[in-house]
């Protein structure tokens, strides 16, 4: 146990919590925008998987990571545009919508990456390039902190900057508050004039770019590489985190944390001689502990009766 | 004075080709406050969606000004002034009063919603109408009372001249109602025009200047307030006139049938909204609770059928802890409940009328057959209560959510009058349903009184208190503040005082409410 917490404490695991954490936070944020506007998106796992793909494409083909960048998060707003289609234009059920478009994600993927390598697998094939990592001046001089928070990949600064700009958009622009309309009173959103389904679509396609760079940030830093269905439930994992962080940013964020945390936790203990079959639990298994005690806490408190 | 408004013969049918609205003709001038009323299912609602935009008509046309206008949505009927105030609330709970207020009419100050401009202008408008309200507190946090002001400063804010009304009163303390009254004068000093949707005719008789009456889905009169009488406007309503008073036979209490002890229940925010609450009642008396809503009476209710623990105390039903029982063991010893939230705790409201009916009495072997649902004998047990109960619908196979609510509740009452009830707790048994089926119920209860039946009553309708009532017990803050026996001789003002805990009755007189002649 005291091993254990030797590797806790080390500037070396904060700093790679804060780099796994970034794309549960990336797809926190993209349920977040989405789940605030009224539609519960599951699907942010399939718009990951198909950025992470086509973020490697993108920067094969144009030698540039940017560019990749770029084609990762166009990917993830059509992905979320053809969801938003479906789901608000042709009235169908968004978990099922959901449900068959990562299906297709997972799918297409492997087929696209078949096409192009011959391979099924991995996308070594491609001459893919990774977007770099940014050492932030003065910061970096900071003891400990700057251990932890400098040297971090750019999407991850991205990620933690995302976290405020999104809180004041909520919380103070126009569109922002249509949002929050829009999910808790949307009859009251129709009797002001504004189209419901038009701000779900907005804010879906918003959401599309946070799930593009969390699929970006996936094969292109956190691995150099796409590898089939390596989002491996993390947008799933973010609509536990969005819902214990109770639609809130801030709080949304922190609970991503501790979801980064014990992925990191994960991949460290395989160092133990700890059977990785069983270290790999740790994410999921925390995700229904702590879904679980949250809402049996939720449920004491509202007293839902019967 | 020039007519406004003209509605001339609007028709509008709906799907199931229920004529809502049948040739109707209404006109409003200018600065009345015009008061429509009718029964649920009267077409009074629909009437002045048609008028508001929210429903298209069928056949009629719509002239304002004299000039015939066509309004497609709301915002065609907002940018020619007509704001519509909805019983439920539009408002979005997290957000402030003034980002309500201008809700998707903001002005914006680079990206950003221009609050600055948005308080000032909700200020001044408050100021103007003589509204008390703090821009910046959060809406989810008001009081009935203040939500129904944001909605009319929302409907001015856009611009509305003529403001329509649809129950305003519904949900509202006497008190709060008469600051409504004198709100919706001060709009009408200011040229305002009123639309005033109501079924209580003394409300309407106080506040408005004529009154349109609509049964059935057709426009029975309109008269001058001045030249009719309670009564007139009642039988006008319902097409026969109504008695005020039912005849109650007068009888000592023999048993106790519900006691409730000591009870304390605290919140999660550590308030005590039970606090010490001891009462009685026994078989053959209704006891009536009165109170301004949020002060217990939903978690007494909750407590004594089981659906909430009690942090401390007890309730028994003949004498019986019921602690430890479940809601299948309460209703096996006799307690029935008619909810107040109808429509989501009184029925499943996508399946059948004859299945709400039997939704009580699943665990009943009476309505098997071979351990199948013996549909054949239900049906026929569905059909003799709705004939006995007056449930308007085409068959017993109806969809409940299609009825109107006035049909809603008699089904409700329905199934828990039926099942053998010897305790009753009806909570707003009549709110928002039709003065028909009001007093069906009113009387039904009466009846039940009489042949034997403990009643506890809560209502926010302080006539309705009054009329059924042997004992009324008014809550305020958790505890009980007054036992009143003589009921017919108690003013409403009184009643007031004692909700609004202004005043108290001595402990003697409050340990009355318990009843502890069977130990």
């Amino acid at each position: 146990m005291g091993r254990v917490f030797n590797l806790i404490f080390t500037v070396d695991f904060i700093s790679s919590v804060i780099r796994v954490t970034t794309p549960i936070l990336f797809a926190t944020l993209a349920v977040l925008l989405s789940e605030r506007a009224g539609v519960v998106n599951i699907s942010v796992e399939g718009a990951m998987l198909i950025s992470a793909l086509m973020g490697v494409v993108g920067s094969a083909y144009s030698g540039s990571p940017w560019i990749g960048l770029l084609v990762a998060v166009l990917s993830g707003i059509i992905y979320s545009w053809i969801l938003a289609f479906f789901h608000l234009r042709l009235g169908t059920d968004i978990i099922l919508t959901g449900i068959a478009l990562n299906l297709l994600a997972s799918g297409l993927t492997v087929f696209v990456l078949f096409l192009l390598t011959g391979d099924k697998g991995v996308s070594t094939g491609l001459p893919s390039k990774v977007l770099p990592n940014l050492k932030i001046p003065i910061l970096k001089d900071i003891p400990i902190l700057g251990g932890i928070l400098s040297n971090q990949n750019v999407l991850t600064y991205i990620a933690l900057v995302s976290i405020f700009v999104i809180n004041i958009f909520l919380d103070r622009t126009r569109l922002g508050v249509y949002i929050r309309a829009a999910g808790e009173a949307p009859n009251a959103v129709e009797t002001a004039g504004k189209s419901v389904n038009r701000i779900r679509r907005t804010a879906l396609i918003l959401g599309g770019i946070f799930a593009g760079c969390g699929g970006a940030f996936m094969s292109m830093a956190y691995l150099s590489m796409f590898t089939k269905d390596m989002v491996a439930g993390r947008g799933f994992i973010a609509l536990a985190a969005e819902t214990m962080g109770k639609g809130n940013p801030l709080l949304s964020s922190i609970s991503a944390l501790l979801f980064g945390f014990a992925d990191a936790l994960s991949n460290n203990l395989q160092l133990f001689r700890i059977p990785s079959e069983i270290t790999r639990i740790i994410p999921y298994l925390l995700t229904v502990v702590a879904l679980a005690t949250y809402s049996g806490r939720m449920q004491d408190k509202d007293r839902i009766p019967m | 004075m020039p007519d406004l408004i003209q509605m001339k013969e609007i028709s509008k049918v709906y799907g199931n080709g229920i004529y809502a609205n049948r040739h109707v003709n209404f006109s409003v001038r200018e600065g009345e406050i015009h008061a429509l009323v009718g029964e649920n299912g009267a077409g009074k609602s629909t009437l002045m969606k048609v008028l508001y935009g929210l429903e298209e008509m069928d056949a009629g046309e719509i002239l304002i000004n004299d000039r015939p206008v066509v309004f497609h949505s709301p915002q065609d009927a907002m940018s020619l002034g007509i704001g519509m105030v909805h019983q439920h609330f539009m408002l979005v709970g997290s957000l402030t009063v003034m980002e309500n207020v201008v809700f998707g009419y903001e002005s914006v100050k680079g990206i950003f919603i221009d609050r600055k401009t948005a308080r000032q202008k909700v200020l001044e408008l408050s100021e103007l109408f003589n509204f008390k309200i703090d821009p910046d507190m959060i809406t989810a946090d008001l009081a009935v009372g203040l939500k129904q002001k944001v909605e009319i400063l929302k409907a001015l804010y856009r611009g509305a001249k003529v403001l329509i009304l649809d129950e305003p009163t519904a949900v509202l303390t006497p008190q709060e109602t008469g600051e409504l009254f004198n709100q919706l004068k001060v709009l009408k000093e200011q040229g305002y025009t009123v639309i005033f949707i109501s079924h209580k005719l003394r409300e309407v008789k106080e506040i408005s200047d004529r009154i349109s009456v609509m049964r059935r889905g057709e426009m029975i009169a309109t008269v001058n307030t001045e030249d009719v009488s309670q009564q007139e406007i009642s039988s006008m309503m319902v097409g026969s006139s109504s008695s005020g008073i039912i005849e109650k036979d007068k009888f000592p209490v023999l048993e106790n049938r519900l006691a409730v002890s000591n009870l304390v229940w605290t919140d999660a925010n550590k308030k005590k909204l039970v606090d010490d609450i001891s009462l009685t009642v026994g078989a053959g008396e209704i006891v009536g609770i009165a109170g301004v809503e949020g002060n217990g009476q939903d978690e007494l209710i909750e407590i004594i059928t089981g659906i909430l623990k009690p942090d401390s105390g007890e309730v028994q039903l003949f004498e019986k802890p019921t602690t430890g029982k479940s809601i299948r063991d309460l209703r096996d010893m006799g307690m029935s409940y008619i909810p107040s939230d109808r429509m989501t705790l009184g029925i499943a409201k996508d399946m059948s009328i004859e299945d709400n009916l039997i939704s009580i009495m699943l665990n009943n072997k009476s309505i098997y057959n071979f351990n199948l649902l013996d549909r054949k004998k239900i049906r026929k047990m569905a059909k003799n209560l709705i004939s006995d109960y007056s449930i308007r619908a085409t068959s017993e196979k109806t969809e409940v959510g299609m009825l109107s609510g006035g049909n809603i509740q008699r089904v409700v009452v329905a199934r828990e009058f039926s099942s053998g009830a010897k305790i009753i707790i009806a909570e707003q048994p009549t709110r928002g349903i039709d003065i028909g089926a009001a007093e069906f119920i009113h009387r039904k209860l009466i009846q039940l009184r009489n042949d034997g039946c403990a009643i506890l009553l809560v209502s926010a309708d302080l006539e309705e208190l009054k009329r059924l009532s042997d004992r009324i017990i008014v809550l305020y803050n958790g505890q009980i503040t007054a036992n009143i026996e003589d009921v017919l001789n108690v003013s409403e003002i009184e009643l007031g005082n004692y909700m609004l805990g202004v005043k108290k009755q001595s402990d003697a007189e409050i340990g009355r409410a318990y009843n502890a002649k069977t130990k």
